[in-house]
């Protein structure tokens, strides 16, 4: 086989490319150097932010930025903490300010304790968003019906969750995940729920075009080794999708020719 | 001018802050000790372009958000 064909394996988002196919959050870590180290081992290009209030009290503390680069790294900001369409809107457009950024992901959660998608609050603030002008990621429920709306809406790609986010349960819904893949036209991104490596490769193996972790690095013990888990299982589940996996058979087959065998 | 007629009354991220006429945005994020760079505002609800920053005269009653990009996922 041709071996180049094979090394550009590349994903589209809103007319830009990426080679790594892990998207990382920049939350919960302990500190803003274990952020950095663990990005980086991630080997991701693209990586999730929050916008919030500046401490007018302590206006020079160490800031995001300065330890994940913007140059280096596609920021993604997001909606988190909106429960409103003009909450999200608002808060995108301050993000669109800071940094000059389009490409975003829009979230709006319902409360806790599932903090599931709400679809329609989700609808509206697309609607908004896409109307100026942004460039939307959503992520969304596992629905194959709302997951295609959005698409129609003119979002940019598709973020079903596989489980509650920060739950680390891997794709509780791998159907409905793979009813979304064989029908969006667009990227789609698991989003949330991953725990383990094997969670991303098993995302990876259903087609998803990328799977965007945060508190499965972040919370591990150590998190820089984990996001190289995260990046290699990321690289084989994409590997194995694109190899094509054996059918399942309910009988065993040998592996060793049962001919020419010594008498 | 006495005091009265310089004194600016700014709500700053939810907090009542006390500035002097004239004040711009350039200003204001300056006295803050903030850096322009990397933080966005919003005054009265409406986003200020930075290039604007030091175009915009601060009136007392004027509610801003200053933000800046922290971790999230």
């Amino acid at each position: 086989m041709d071996g180049i064909m094979h090394l550009d394996d590349s994903w589209h988002v809103a007319g830009r490319s990426f080679a790594s196919r892990l998207i990382v959050g920049t939350g919960k870590y302990k500190d803003l150097p274990t952020t950095a180290a663990a990005i980086d081992a991630s080997g991701a290009e693209m990586v999730t932010v929050a916008v919030r209030r500046v401490n007018l009290s302590d206006p020079k503390a160490p800031m995001l930025q300065d330890f994940v680069p913007p140059s280096r790294y596609t920021y993604l900001p997001n909606t988190a903490g909106c429960f409103t369409a003009d909450d999200a809107v608002r808060t995108l457009r301050l993000a669109r300010e800071a940094g000059g950024w389009n490409l975003v992901k829009l979230e709006v959660l319902g409360p806790p304790p599932t903090l599931y998608p709400d679809m329609p609050a989700t609808f509206e603030a697309a609607a908004a968003l896409i109307k100026d002008g942004f460039e939307v990621m959503v992520y969304c429920s596992d629905d194959p019906i709302a997951a295609k709306r959005l698409e129609e809406m003119g979002c940019v790609a598709i973020m079903p969750l596989g489980a509650p986010i920060g739950s680390g349960l891997g794709v509780q819904n791998p159907l409905m995940i793979q009813m979304i893949i064989e029908n969006a036209k667009v990227p789609v991104l698991v989003d949330a729920g991953v725990g383990t490596a094997y969670d991303a490769t098993f995302a990876m193996e259903l087609g998803c075009d990328a799977v965007l972790v945060n508190s499965a690095i972040a919370l591990a013990d150590d998190p820089v080794l984990m996001a190289r888990a995260m990046k290699a299982g990321v690289e084989a589940g994409r590997l194995a999708f694109r190899a094509g996996r054996i059918p399942r058979r309910g009988s065993a087959h040998a592996s060793s020719p049962m001919t020419g065998l010594i008498r | 001018m006495d005091a009265l007629a310089t004194a600016l009354t700014l709500t700053v991220n939810g907090d009542a802050l006390n500035f002097e006429r004239p004040l711009t945005v350039a200003g204001l994020v300056e006295r803050l000790g903030l850096d322009m760079r990397k933080v966005a505002v919003e005054l009265n609800r409406e986003i200020v372009p930075r290039s604007t920053y030091g175009a915009v005269a601060l009136q007392s009653g004027d509610v801003l958000e200053i933000v800046h990009f922290i971790g999230g996922g």
